[in-house]
């Protein structure tokens, strides 16, 4: 490809399909500015399945946690049972959980 | 009648496939990833619109005629498509500029075409309008960014109307068949479709900083089968596979 990519900024493309279900991340498209990343992701990410919404959101305006915060960050405290409470009981007939 | 019919969806079909064919030289050799999609995605649409078109017609004129034979075994001269859409593809600009004038026209004739008294046709024309729908606000938003980008995309732009500007007055051009076909209920009225083509072509040309070429749309014949001699080029590549191979199945 003759392209000059790196002057277009990346956006993050977020899709959600019918039924309500919530919008997920679906990966990245370059474009110049948010109708045409529109238009890219629905050309990448939305012609196939079932999508019914897009969101693009410049890539540059995510705050990201770092790598090495992921101990104090993300510790699931293992030790406190109370949050983990798979020590209930599901009710037969309950689907989908 | 039924050879009127023949001929007018022979037209439609032929319109969108070999403009179709001309997006499709594009695949591989966008100007950026995401576009090279797009424009794969616009020529898939169109060639898909062209087989249904022409499977219509094949039926239409009961020679046994399938889609495939009408797509790779007539030579230009049989053609039945405006010249605008057989110019080679030129520039990503030339691409786009082009792909929008027809984009207009087309989105103009299958509103009008969904309601057509053939019920088939109406069929196929709901399905590519919701196509074209799209492709139109894809070309009119990159004709809006060239035309008002850096000075190289507005003059690149500008060249491209320029040139392809004496091949429009054809899509509005109607015979004796277009004519029928009107008063028929079936075929969509070109006459009356050129001022509301006029109107959303000028709108977004002066909007892109884009001036209207003052020379008269000339250029004529494809409907008639006189061609420029970019189609003998397009069609002998298109079609080279499926004459080498003649009933071949993959």
């Amino acid at each position: 490809m003759e392209s000059n990519e790196s002057q277009w900024p990346l956006w993050e493309v977020f899709t959600q399909e019918d039924g309500g279900a919530p919008h997920e991340h679906a990966g990245s498209v370059h474009a110049p500015d948010a109708e045409i990343a529109l238009q890219n992701a629905r050309d990448v990410y939305g012609r196939r399945g079932r999508v019914v919404s897009v969101w693009v959101v410049p890539s540059n305006e995510i705050t990201a946690s770092q790598s090495e915060w992921a101990g104090p960050f993300f510790d699931p405290g293992a030790d406190k049972a109370y949050r983990h409470p798979q020590f209930y009981k599901i009710p037969r007939g309950l689907k989908g959980f | 009648m039924s050879d009127n019919l023949f001929q007018y969806v022979l037209r439609l079909g032929d319109d969108r496939l070999v403009l179709g064919h001309r997006l499709s030289e594009w695949c591989g050799h966008g100007p950026i990833l995401e576009e090279d999609i797009a424009l794969a995605n616009i020529a898939l649409d169109l060639i898909g619109q062209a087989t249904l078109y022409l499977k219509l017609a094949g039926e239409t004129e009961g020679k046994g005629r399938s889609e495939d034979d009408l797509a790779y075994f007539r030579d230009a001269i049989d053609y039945r498509n405006v010249q605008l859409v057989e110019l080679a593809k030129g520039d990503y600009a030339f691409t786009i500029i082009r792909q929008f004038l027809f984009d207009v026209f087309s989105y103009h004739v299958l509103e009008q075409l969904q309601s057509s008294k053939h019920k088939e046709l109406a069929g196929i024309a709901a399905k590519g309008f919701k196509e074209v729908r799209y492709h139109v606000r894809h070309s009119s938003e990159w004709v809006l960014r060239m035309g008002d980008g850096t000075e190289e995309s507005h003059t690149r732009a500008q060249n491209a109307l320029n040139e392809l500007w004496r091949f429009t007055g054809e899509m509005f051009e109607a015979d004796d068949i277009d004519r029928a076909m009107v008063r028929e209920g079936i075929g969509a009225d070109v006459e009356g479709i050129k001022p509301k083509w006029e109107a959303v072509v000028t709108d977004v040309i002066n909007r892109a900083t884009l001036s209207i070429p003052s020379d008269p749309p000339a250029m004529t014949g494809g409907r008639r089968g006189r061609h420029t001699e970019s189609l003998g080029h397009m069609l002998s590549e298109m079609q080279i596979v499926a004459r080498s191979h003649p009933g071949a199945q993959w």
